[in-house]
């Protein structure tokens, strides 16, 4: 099964990857043809509102979609290896060890009846046999680089005795202590402060650092994006529907969808109106994804189309420069002069 | 007394809160319990709201914001100071007292899922302050709800549907349509954003603001959302453990502040401008909020502070009016913080429109210049509001 890895490939390359939930009102369609890669040491980040399909894509490279109630097609390649076609055995050996998972809530994902030292030396004997001495270092090491003041003495406290902010940092420590090459962390300051979540990103970019992990950072928060990320994949309805460099979505975006997002977040360094330009209606639920264009019955640049292209066909993931895809039907020229106007609206030129 | 916000005026106000307090006991465990302490969840706050403008509140949680806005409504009873209501003092009211009062305050609130009742219908919900408060609206309430639900954006036909068929942002539109009903003087929207997609939050913050400008409504809008606040206040309150650290109006607050917590806040919110991002300088604070069961002597902030020196440990700051218009609680405020620009390199169209926005302040213009604006729109249509702050 572990064919050494071809040197053309990014570390973790995902292509054409779909997962289907079938359910009583009909088929959900939670991902839709996703593909992107990223490096080690990188930063991806996913951006998406909820619905988007962006969780479920991280739990499907992650090998946490159960199969028996969903279906998952594509490639997810790590490392070399096929995560989708493997067995469950083999994923068990990978996760929390080479790859590794952070997530949004750190109440709910830490056990509450254990104590966190040994919920963290677990995660090490999962994967290796060493001593209790040995594990108990390595926890309480952990513990220490991610900023837990007192380490040997919060080994033996519970979940409930740390504030959210330390929780997350516990569950940092958890994910890291194997060392892994591949790190994914759903929503991971969503539930904390701000001035906790500029620590607790400021870690997880200092860890990366230094064990050189590549990170797959799934947000709501342009801002963050626009502050660790390397690459960026926008995604609405189930599909990526742009990608690219963080400058190529901040300076130079083309899908109308992402142009919408930029001019609806209200920030610190706003120089246009005090109006916010919202995108009007609501995202489409999975289970209607629309035909043709998923942005298409919010999108109001259509008439810039000939036909009904939008409506009735679905947009290719185009190349439109150096690692930067756009799904969109606007022609080239049209599509610039769509993110001109919006850009200079937003006070900033494209150029 | 020094520790008042605005001076004393005209009893216009929409809202006038002087020095309130909130405190829940501590009780001790077992059959007897005892009180042992208290939660200082609300210390000492001040502040006015005039009609038609908004106050934001913003702060971290636990840092006794919502405590604030619920003991302004009586939702939760105050231990002390005063409220008052279009300069009428509510604080010792009776709950029956009270009724009427009601009708000209309202609240919004975060949850759009837990805060309508699922087996009503949008009808029911939007038409129950009619019911309450005995208002015949003419033509019907059938007639007025479906104005309401017109005015917020719902399909008026929707009258019958119950909340579950509903996305959370059109849930919200149906809480704002309830707040709304009586046109009520005064709304209480305590993170009414921050449950919703971004896409939709811009949608519900330009709702509120129409609805304002329509009715002539006052918000305390209480967010912990730098950027939203700026979005909608006039003047802006920075609470940290219980107690207002810093008030100013908006252009203040966020050109110049003068309080290290807010210089920290501001900091710490990452700007979606990968550039302007990577140029700015960073203010980690260290460690997390102290509880507020025990809040640290002298100034609340000094354990966290990076300007604390001796004295924050041991005496306490007086909110104090730094400068006209703008509170500050600090021993030791920043005024020079050039030094500490959190965005570097002024935006395009920035400099060009100073000269417009900047007349009345001289030494604002000098800080937009060399660009260490935190940001705030110099063309701003919002008037920072009357001379209450000078």
């Amino acid at each position: 099964m572990a064919e050494k890895a071809n040197p053309q490939r990014a570390f973790l390359e995902v292509s054409d990857l779909s997962v289907q939930f079938p359910t009583e009102d009909g088929i959900v369609r939670a991902v839709d043809g996703v593909s992107f890669a990223i490096e080690r040491g990188k930063t991806l980040a996913i951006v998406g509102e909820s619905g988007s399909g962006k969780s479920v894509t991280a739990q499907a490279v992650m090998g946490l979609i159960n199969k028996r109630n969903a279906d998952v097609s594509g490639e997810v390649i790590f490392d070399g290896e096929d995560l989708v076609a493997m067995p469950e055995e083999g994923l068990r050996k990978l996760r929390g060890n080479k790859m590794a998972m952070i997530f949004q809530d750190p109440m709910s994902s830490l056990h509450p009846f254990y104590r966190i030292g040994d919920q963290l030396t677990e995660a090490v004997n999962a994967h290796e046999k060493v001593s209790k001495a040995s594990a108990r270092d390595r926890a309480i090491e952990m513990l220490h680089k991610v900023g837990i003041p007192a380490p040997a003495k919060r080994f033996d406290d519970y979940p409930h005795q740390f504030s959210g902010g330390m929780r997350q940092r516990v569950m940092i420590a958890m994910a890291l202590i194997n060392s892994p090459s591949l790190l994914i962390a759903d929503e991971p300051t969503t539930a904390l402060d701000v001035t906790v979540q500029a620590q607790i990103i400021e870690l997880i970019s200092q860890l990366q650092r230094e064990f050189d992990t590549a990170v797959i950072l799934i947000t709501h928060d342009l801002g963050i994006v626009a502050h660790v990320a390397d690459e960026v994949a926008v995604m609405y309805g189930a599909r990526v529907v742009e990608s690219g460099s963080v400058d190529d979505i901040f300076y130079h975006p083309q899908m109308p969808y992402t142009l919408g997002l930029l001019a609806s977040i209200p920030r610190l360094n706003q120089v246009h109106g005090d109006r916010l330009d919202p995108i009007p209606g609501n995202p489409p639920s999975p289970l209607r994804l629309p035909a043709g264009c998923v942005f298409n019955p919010r999108c109001g640049y259509q008439d810039r189309v000939t036909g009904d292209l939008c409506q009735t066909q679905r947009p290719a993931l185009e190349s439109v420069g150096a690692g930067h895809r756009v799904r969109c039907h606007l022609p080239a020229t049209e599509r610039q002069a769509v993110a001109e106007l919006v850009l200079s609206a937003l006070g900033r030129s494209s150029a | 007394m020094s520790n008042l916000i605005g001076p004393v005026i005209s009893a216009e106000a929409a809202l006038r809160v002087t020095d309130l307090r909130t405190y829940f006991p501590v009780r001790s465990k077992g059959l007897f319990p005892k009180t042992v302490g208290q939660v200082k969840a609300v210390d000492g706050v001040s502040f006015s709201v005039q009609p038609g403008q908004t106050l934001g509140l913003v702060g971290e949680s636990g840092c006794g914001k919502s405590t604030t806005g619920r003991s302004v409504l009586r939702l939760v009873e105050p231990t002390s100071g005063r409220i008052e209501f279009d300069g009428l003092d509510v604080t010792e009211m009776s709950s029956k007292e009270m009724v009427p009062i009601r009708r000209k305050a309202a609240m919004i609130f975060q949850d759009p899922y837990n805060a309508l009742n699922p087996r009503h219908t949008v009808g029911a919900i939007i038409g129950a302050p009619f019911a309450v408060q005995g208002v015949k609206p003419p033509g019907g309430v059938r007639k007025a709800v479906q104005e309401l639900m017109e005015r917020v954006g719902l399909n008026p036909e929707h009258y019958n549907r119950y909340p579950a068929e509903f996305s959370g942002g059109q849930r919200q539109r149906i809480g704002i349509a309830r707040a709304v009903a009586l046109k009520p003087k005064f709304i209480v929207c305590d993170e009414p954003v921050s449950a919703l997609d971004v896409s939709i939050q811009a949608q519900v913050i330009n709702l509120l603001r129409d609805l304002q400008d329509d009715f002539g409504i006052a918000y305390l809008f209480i967010a912990h959302d730098l950027a939203v606040v700026r979005q909608i206040s006039h003047h802006v309150a920075v609470m940290y453990l219980g107690q207002v650290m810093e008030l100013a109006t908006r252009e203040d607050l966020y050109s110049r502040p003068l309080h290290p917590y807010t210089h920290a806040l501001l900091s710490a919110i990452p700007i979606p401008d990968p550039r302007a991002q990577r140029q700015r300088e960073h203010i980690m604070l260290s460690g997390d909020l102290p509880s507020p069961a025990a809040p640290p002597l002298g100034c609340v902030f000094h354990t966290r502070c990076f300007q604390a020196q001796d004295i924050c440990a041991v005496e306490k700051p007086e909110i104090i009016e730094f400068e006209p218009g703008h509170k500050v609680a600090c021993h030791f405020p920043i005024v020079e913080f050039l030094g500490t620009a959190p965005i570097t390199g002024p935006d395009p169209g920035l400099t060009k429109q100073t000269g417009a926005a900047g007349e009345d302040r001289g030494s604002n213009d000098l800080i937009r210049e060399i660009g260490t604006d935190y940001g705030a729109a110099p063309n701003t249509p919002i008037d920072p509001g009357p001379a209450i702050w000078r």
